[in-house]
């Protein structure tokens, strides 16, 4: 048993009594001791209330109990979900030291699963960003080297993840949250089907877009954690009221045999990186060998995704951080008695939010001010139907569509934070996937010849229809796993103290 | 020289407007599942989503919905199949999310009309007040400024907030431009205010307490030229909290726009604030822009769509409307116009019709409750029925038709009942009130009182009826009150041979 083993080879020796939850998470603790001073994954650890929900788990399981799959396996929570007593920040200054009064389902979830919480990982400030450099707490360093960024705004998580820190995390995706630091960190992340996981208690940034869902190493793993945090909730009224597909059978099916496949020809060429789109292709070439049909498919107003992203996002955005006023919870500044209510607002929030969050709160107050609003995010709702029915037409001829997860492997820490197009360029192919409410997974498929760096393979499945992407994602990754005779995160150097 | 309201009207026509919200008495929260009691300690029903905490979403309160479709289809609405909620961004403190989930551009209920009497110089005239939209939202919390000497915002030392008021919901109804009152515009909208206030009651979806504020009411009103066929700028009058205050702040209103357009000043579009003691209006924070609310659809809820079936159901829910409903009891009561309206304005119908349906006679009930009942709540400031029930009433009701009381035995029953000694019969036992019917001791007290005044006597025997009045009395006083003067009286004339 190794902290490098996935989760569900973990929680097959903890229900052989092979080891303990408690040395399990003890064996994490150590790791995170070891590295994170290094890559700065975490920003809180719950050792004691983590320890504490593992002794539960032994005891429950000495005690003969009937467990959940993952008990007593830890997983590292993206800063961004609201656990109750554990500080969330949301990587901001402006709820530093609050202790949300409650749970979010996820965590519910969670809990009653027996799965253990070490922490609170990094992330960009409210998950706007691409890097995890919008962190107010300082950047993640990427594992694989850790002059470069581990994506964003789930860095965190994916970090986490490659450094053995823990074998699951929780992310969101807004934009491509999950998946984008899945693909530069060598990680596995999924955005379920918009509505499949619980929002509840997940602070919203842009409450038409996010998505919780599942990041791990392995994809088996991801639809482990997939089958516990998903399912209807009525606390959100944008939850769906359906059954979960089975996506752990996906996962283990390995069978691709007459599966169409459709890659999707705008998220290809310009812009993407030579070692991106070899590894991709290879990556078909595999999925041809496995017996699935390769079908080319036109999405043409992918091109206006981006644009229209950036209009929706900040609009919400605006809205949903104007409850950041100081007055009921998280950073007060220049509360000195003469100063008035709004007047003590301003200061709070201009020393508490970051510089790409009041970017994008500016943005988004202009675009649904009055008089613009048609233009802007009237015209990018529009934008958003038709790239739906792109997706429609192209589903009517494929089960599921395909295409690398990022235009290039990591880039350096502090290369693009000056230039904030460039950095949202990161998420062109990530970005339909959310404007149309669909799923979409990150696996690795090798590292690119120019860098040596992790490649991500983009899959995206209809709405609620979860399981196709753990099917033709299990299959891939067997497929690799055969032809690297070992997982990709085993190329990657060895972080200095790591176990 | 000021231009008086008549004088204001023979220049200008008036066009009103009228916003009202409802709060709805639904047992929980707009968009949570916290209580809405009134008067619980300060934010002590809270949750997460009402205090906006990060994290938190919105459920839509069903039953809140049901109760805005009911008041749509009071108020001759179309139903939309399809409506939504939006997000009005503004910041205010006690407002937790900083914006306010409300409906905007896609409203539950549209097109509607309600139909007010008014008295007017030819008699009474139905006017029709059409309505434009009723939509959902939620309220504020409430702030409590402490310190300085107006209980304001401005100089106040600090402020504390309830938020136990956020997210109650609240149902606003929105006429269209009602033009053409002439003169009528203040007796129009006083008249518009009453009768909704009368149908929500009849609905039960609100307690519609003005004084609570659980029915408030903003009054637009502009003026334009006389046959100039061009509307003219509009103020807005802020919470107009009495039907006297609805009618008072139209007329105030007229009389100021008036006089700033006599002199040749601009009527500027504001807000303005109703005040109680003068009757007249002062003008709201000012705003150097107009406010951007920046309206968008509510990302956190699904749009409502409520389909046919459910719109039918509800539809056969409708209560009696309260103008039918009067007129089928003023007819079947047989009461006539003038007490009819008392006991409307002393809001007593409902519990008289309670009191009737046990059995009371309609008159009797009536002349209980506004009389000796009304009369001892009035010295106490309660109401009516916060002293005695309608059970209580009824059977004492029922005791002076069998002859068990006289209505002085009931004055003092009811006393009892309100003093907390019991029931009706309880009071009766404990008091000894019964009365006396038995002819012979009627006849001893009746002989007493002859003997006591035997030129008085002498009086009645002579033919002089009224006289006995006095000897009456005096038996009655004999009885201690508990005899049946109209027994009494026929007793006694006999005896003195008429």
């Amino acid at each position: 048993m190794s902290i490098r083993d996935s989760a569900a080879s973990m929680a097959a020796a903890l229900a052989k009594k092979e080891i303990t939850s408690v040395e399990l998470t003890n064996q994490h603790f150590d790791q995170i001791n070891a590295v994170d001073k290094d890559v700065h994954a975490f920003l809180y650890l719950d050792k004691e209330g983590a320890l504490a929900q593992a002794k539960e788990v032994d005891k429950k399981r000495a005690a003969g109990e009937k467990l959940s799959p993952l008990a007593g396996v830890p997983l590292a929570l993206k800063d961004v979900m609201v656990q109750k007593d554990v500080p969330t920040t949301c990587g901001s200054k402006i709820l530093e030291g609050w202790k949300p009064p409650y749970d979010s389902t996820v965590v519910s979830k969670l809990k009653a699963a027996g799965i253990v919480i070490l922490g609170k990982t990094n992330m960009d400030e409210f998950a706007m960003g691409s890097s995890t450099e919008n962190s107010a707490f300082g950047p993640t360093h990427n594992p694989w080297d850790l002059s470069r960024i581990p994506g964003g705004s789930g860095g965190g998580s994916s970090a986490a993840l490659a450094a053995f820190q823990a074998p699951l995390a929780i992310g969101t995706d807004t934009g491509g949250s999950i998946r984008q630091p899945a693909a530069v960190t060598g990680t596995v992340g999924v955005k379920p089907t918009y509505g499949a996981v619980s929002r509840y208690g997940l602070v919203a940034f842009s409450s038409s877009l996010d998505q919780a869902g599942p990041c791990a190493r392995t994809v088996l793993d991801a639809a482990l954690l997939h089958q516990v945090i998903a399912g209807f909730d009525p606390k959100d009224s944008t939850s769906i009221n359906q059954v979960t597909p089975d996506v752990v059978a996906a996962a283990k099916k390995l069978d691709v045999k007459g599966v169409k496949i459709g890659v999707v020809k705008q998220l290809a060429g310009d812009g993407y990186q030579k070692g991106v789109e070899n590894k991709f292709n290879e990556a078909i070439a595999e999925l041809v060998k496995l017996g699935a049909e390769i079908i080319e498919v036109s999405c043409p107003n992918f091109e206006y995704a981006l644009a229209a992203y950036y209009l929706i996002a900040p609009s919400e955005c605006s809205s949903n951080l104007a409850r950041f006023d100081s007055i009921r919870f998280g950073l007060r500044v220049g509360d000195d008695g003469a100063r008035g209510a709004e007047e003590v607002m301003n200061l709070t929030r201009q020393a508490g939010f970051g510089r790409e969050v009041k970017r994008r709160i500016i943005l988004g107050t202009y675009a649904l001010s009055s008089g613009y609003y048609d233009a802007y995010y009237g015209s990018a709702q529009k934008v958003r139907t038709l790239i739906k029915q792109d997706f429609d037409k192209a589903f009517a001829k494929c089960d599921v569509l395909v295409s690398p997860t990022t235009p290039t492997t990591a880039f350096k820490i502090g290369e693009k934070s000056n230039d904030p197009l460039a950095m949202y360029l990161n998420d062109i192919a990530t970005i339909p996937v959310n404007m149309a409410g669909i799923g979409g997974m990150s696996l690795p498929c090798g590292l690119a010849d120019e860098d040596n760096l992790p490649v991500g393979f983009q899959i995206m499945s209809p709405a609620m229809k979860d399981d196709r992407m753990y099917l033709v994602g299990g299959a891939l990754e067997a497929a690799l796993l055969d032809k690297w005779k070992k997982p990709l995160l085993d190329f990657a150097p060895k972080l200095v103290g790591s176990k | 020289m000021s231009l008086n309201y008549d004088q204001v009207l023979e220049k200008y026509e008036p066009t009103l407007g009228l916003e009202v919200h409802v709060e709805l008495n639904t047992k929980s929260k707009m968009f949570c599942g916290c209580a809405t009691e009134f008067g619980a300690a300060p934010n002590t029903q809270t949750c997460p989503v009402c205090l906006g905490l990060p994290g938190a979403l919105p459920v839509v309160n069903n039953r809140a919905i049901e109760s805005t479709i009911l008041i749509g289809l009071a108020l001759n609405c179309s139903i939309a199949p399809f409506s939504r909620f939006a997000r009005k961004n503004y910041f205010y403190p006690d407002m937790p999310k900083n914006f306010q989930t409300s409906q905007y551009d896609e409203p539950i209920c549209i097109n509607g009309y309600l139909d007010v009497e008014i008295e007017t110089d030819e008699g009474s005239k139905t006017f029709r007040v059409e309505i434009e939209r009723v939509h959902m939202e939620e309220d504020t919390g409430k702030s409590l400024h402490v310190g300085g000497s107006t209980g304001r915002i401005h100089g106040a030392d600090y402020s504390l907030l309830d938020y136990n008021r956020a997210g109650i919901p609240l149902v606003e109804i929105v006429t269209k431009m009602v033009p053409n009152t002439g003169k009528y515009a203040p007796a129009v909208a006083k008249a518009y205010v009453a009768t909704l206030r009368d149908i929500l009651k009849a609905l039960k979806v609100s307690d519609v307490k003005m004084e609570q504020g659980s029915l408030r009411c903003d009054v637009n009103l502009s003026l334009s030229k006389s046959g100039s066929g061009k509307l003219g700028t509009r103020s807005e009058t802020k919470n107009v909290n009495s039907l006297r205050s609805v009618e008072r702040a139209v007329s105030g209103e007229a009389v100021r726009q008036g006089n700033r357009l006599e002199s040749g000043e601009k009527i500027v579009q504001e807000t303005r604030h109703f005040l109680e003691e003068s009757g007249q209006t002062r003008p709201g924070r000012s705003k150097e822009q107009a406010e951007d609310y920046r309206y968008f659809p509510e990302p956190d809820l699904v749009p409502v769509a409520p389909d046919a079936t459910w719109i039918e159901k509800l539809r056969k829910q409708l209560p009696e409307k309260p103008a039918d409903r009067r007129k089928r009891l003023q007819t079947a009561w047989g009461v006539p116009d003038k007490e009819m309206a008392a006991m409307i304005n002393a809001e007593l119908l409902d519990t008289v019709e309670e009191t009737v349906l046990l059995g009371s006679d309609p008159t009797k009930a009536r002349s209980w409750w506004l009389g000796e009942v009304s009369r001892i709540a009035n010295d106490r400031a309660v109401s009516p029925t916060e002293l005695i029930s309608v059970k209580d009433v009824a059977q004492i009701i029922e005791l002076i038709t069998q002859g068990e009381l006289t209505d002085k035995l009931a004055r003092q029953v009811v006393e009892g009942v309100i003093a907390k000694e019991g029931s009706p019969s309880e009071v009766i036992t404990k008091r000894g009130l019964k009365v006396v019917s038995d002819d012979s001791e009627l006849m001893k007290a009746i002989e007493a009182a002859i003997a006591a005044s035997p030129e008085t006597a002498e009086k009645v025997r002579g033919g002089n009826i009224p006289a006995a009045g006095a000897l009456i009395g005096a038996v009655m006083k004999l009885t201690g009150g508990q005899a049946d003067a109209a027994k009494v009286k026929e007793l006694l004339l006999k005896h003195l041979g008429q």
